[in-house]
């Protein structure tokens, strides 16, 4: 006697061995809650459809998973409670030993998302798809080529589907309204210490200010700023509205500011409602980390400068003169 | 210590590339070409470790069609021993996989028995970011990926690579594989004389078939369509008219 569903999809003409779509989210994590990138990753999880499951690895994994239980979305938060998975070859190993229980396994499209799931994939033998920026269907998603001059839209036809997601093509999902279940999973030392590598120490850019990848807003400077000290005049109109502060290549390889503030095709993609280019010329490699903010707004003294031509808004003056005002006028 | 280095000819970074109107990818028609920039790091990072004798030889690796060997030039140029030039004549932006390309790179870092193996972090053409780690998985080698700085002690390497907050160190067992990221060094230009002596160092031709690997695509490019076009802008003349649009007209503010 056939179960019920098997015998609704046998009317339905379905192969009784499709499986619907069951979606691991790797998450990232600062040892207290999950990372913006990881809620926009959950709901491109969720639009893939089936059942979504997050999975937290850390020391602090169990309690991390408490909380993200009320994302609205997932069915299930994992908890792996071992240290040392922040070494991507360790990472690769831990969900490879989970992997044959999804259809898609996704990660933001960080440094760390693309230091493990490239090692996952050859560890399966699966092709990953960096930076989707758009799900078509189960199968099918576009990604952004060519510095985001052009979109691709590709098929992917390996069983488990391996996909690194970027940022700031997905709403993020809310932090609460969720009623996942949580589960401790143990894993063995063969599938969480590949004994390849060892993590000596870190230098982490402190900052008050909101996360450059998710600030609602972002001052942006570039060479015409001159100097590291006159990006104080930008942190003063990031402050004022509660934003971020980022800057082109230029700026940074003349070393006015930290590497992290990078934003373009090889830096961080920002896509606020408000950002703002200060002496920034707007190279193409600049604009594929800022095009698809919601306002561009571009301050520059030279009028050919191709910012202009992806601005909303732009003035054309000295910015030494227009920031300040417009920090006392916002 | 031998250095397996992959280099990759890609569209060069200054072009502004069009997608062709059948929507099958972009237009490379005669667009310029040059050695991906992050290869170029790689290159010149390996050099590095020749020069501080901690490389004993440095082999360049280029998948692709017969142009490669332009590729593969300018790294013995800048100082490498030897090429090998895989041959394809796929679209080598979307027509070959990571998946392929790094099982090619770690066939050959066997044969050439290297005990590094340096790439770039991601190629400008693709931006797919894969290939290094991949090579890395299927050797099962330690990685180090975003490398802004490297040290070879003994069978260790120390590694600082970028992260999303910073920087942080790393020691990785040797043998491994790095990717370049773009403060790692600063590659030079390959001087007249060099390049003339690059002319008479060997380049191995293989044919990528010949290799018995799967090249069979599992994600194919169904379409490469532009981007969404933005609404032109307007100049404001002053800060008030803007902080009044941002306001008013916005609403981001």
């Amino acid at each position: 006697m056939l179960g019920i569903s098997t015998a609704r999809a046998l009317r339905r003409g379905l192969s009784v061995s499709s499986r619907h779509a069951s979606c691991l989210v790797v998450a990232e994590h600062d040892g207290a809650s999950v990372s913006q990138g990881t809620l926009a990753c959950i709901t491109a999880a969720t639009k893939i459809g089936g059942d979504v499951s997050v999975l937290v690895a850390g020391k602090n994994a169990s309690a991390i998973a408490e909380s993200a239980a009320k994302i609205s979305g997932p069915k299930k938060i994992l908890a792996v409670n071992v240290e040392g998975l922040q070494l991507s070859e360790n990472m690769a190993k831990a969900v490879q030993s989970m992997a044959s229980n999804y259809s898609h396994i996704l990660t933001p499209s960080s440094n760390i998302g693309k230091n493990f799931m490239p090692r996952l994939g050859a560890l399966l033998n699966a092709s990953p798809l960096t930076d989707i920026q758009e799900v078509v269907d189960e199968s099918t998603f576009k990604r952004p080529m060519y510095a985001g001059n052009a979109i691709a839209t590709v098929k992917m036809a390996d069983p488990v589907k391996l996909l690194l997601t970027r940022t700031t093509a997905f709403d993020k999902a809310a932090i609460e309204g969720g009623s996942a279940t949580t589960e401790d999973v143990t894993l063995s030392e063969e599938d969480t210490n590949a004994g390849l590598s060892e993590f000596v120490s870190e230098s982490v850019s402190q900052s008050e200010r909101p996360d450059l990848t998710t600030a609602n807003t972002v001052i942006s400077g570039g060479r015409g700023m001159k100097n590291g000290e006159n990006f104080q005049m930008l942190e003063k109109l990031a402050d004022k509205l509660g934003g971020a502060v980022g800057a082109s290549r230029a700026a940074v390889d003349a070393g006015y500011v930290p590497n992290e503030l990078q934003i373009g095709q090889t830096g961080k993609v920002v896509a606020p409602s408000l950002y703002v280019a200060v002496g920034i010329s707007g190279a193409i490699q600049h604009l594929s980390g800022m095009k698809d903010s919601k306002v561009i707004v571009a301050i520059n003294k030279d009028k050919e400068a191709p910012i202009f031509q992806v601005a909303d808004y732009g003035i054309v003056d000295d910015l030494f003169k227009v920031v300040p005002e417009l920090t006392e006028k916002v | 210590m031998r250095v397996l280095v992959g280099v990759k000819r890609a569209v060069d970074y200054a072009v502004k590339v069009r997608v062709l109107p059948d929507k099958t990818g972009v237009d490379l028609a005669n667009v310029k070409m040059s050695m991906n920039p992050f290869c170029e790091i790689a290159v010149e990072e390996a050099i590095r470790l020749k020069e501080k004798k901690v490389a004993k030889e440095v082999v360049a690796i280029s998948i692709g069609p017969k142009a490669c060997v332009e590729t593969l030039r300018t790294a013995l140029a800048m100082g490498a021993d030897k090429g090998i030039h895989v041959t394809t004549d796929v679209r080598t932006d979307q027509g070959i996989s990571p998946l392929a390309v790094s099982n090619i790179i770690a066939h050959f870092a066997k044969n050439e028995e290297a005990d590094l193996v340096i790439v770039g972090k991601q190629a400008i053409d693709g931006d797919n970011a894969q290939t290094g780690p991949m090579v890395a998985g299927l050797l099962g080698w330690s990685q180090g990926t975003f490398a802004c700085g490297m040290e070879v002690d003994g069978q260790k390497l120390i590694l600082d690579r970028e992260t999303d907050s910073g920087t942080e160190k790393l020691s990785l067992k040797l043998p491994s594989v790095v990717t370049a990221d773009l403060r790692l060094n600063e590659p030079r230009y390959a001087t007249l004389p060099n390049i003339m002596k690059a002319k008479k160092k060997p380049i191995n031709t293989v044919d990528a078939a010949s290799l018995g690997i799967d090249m069979e695509l599992k994600n194919t490019v169904v379409s490469v369509e532009d981007p969404p076009v933005r609404k032109a802008g307007v100049i404001v003349e002053s800060v008030d008219e803007l902080v009044n649009k941002l306001k008013n007209e916005a609403g981001v503010i």
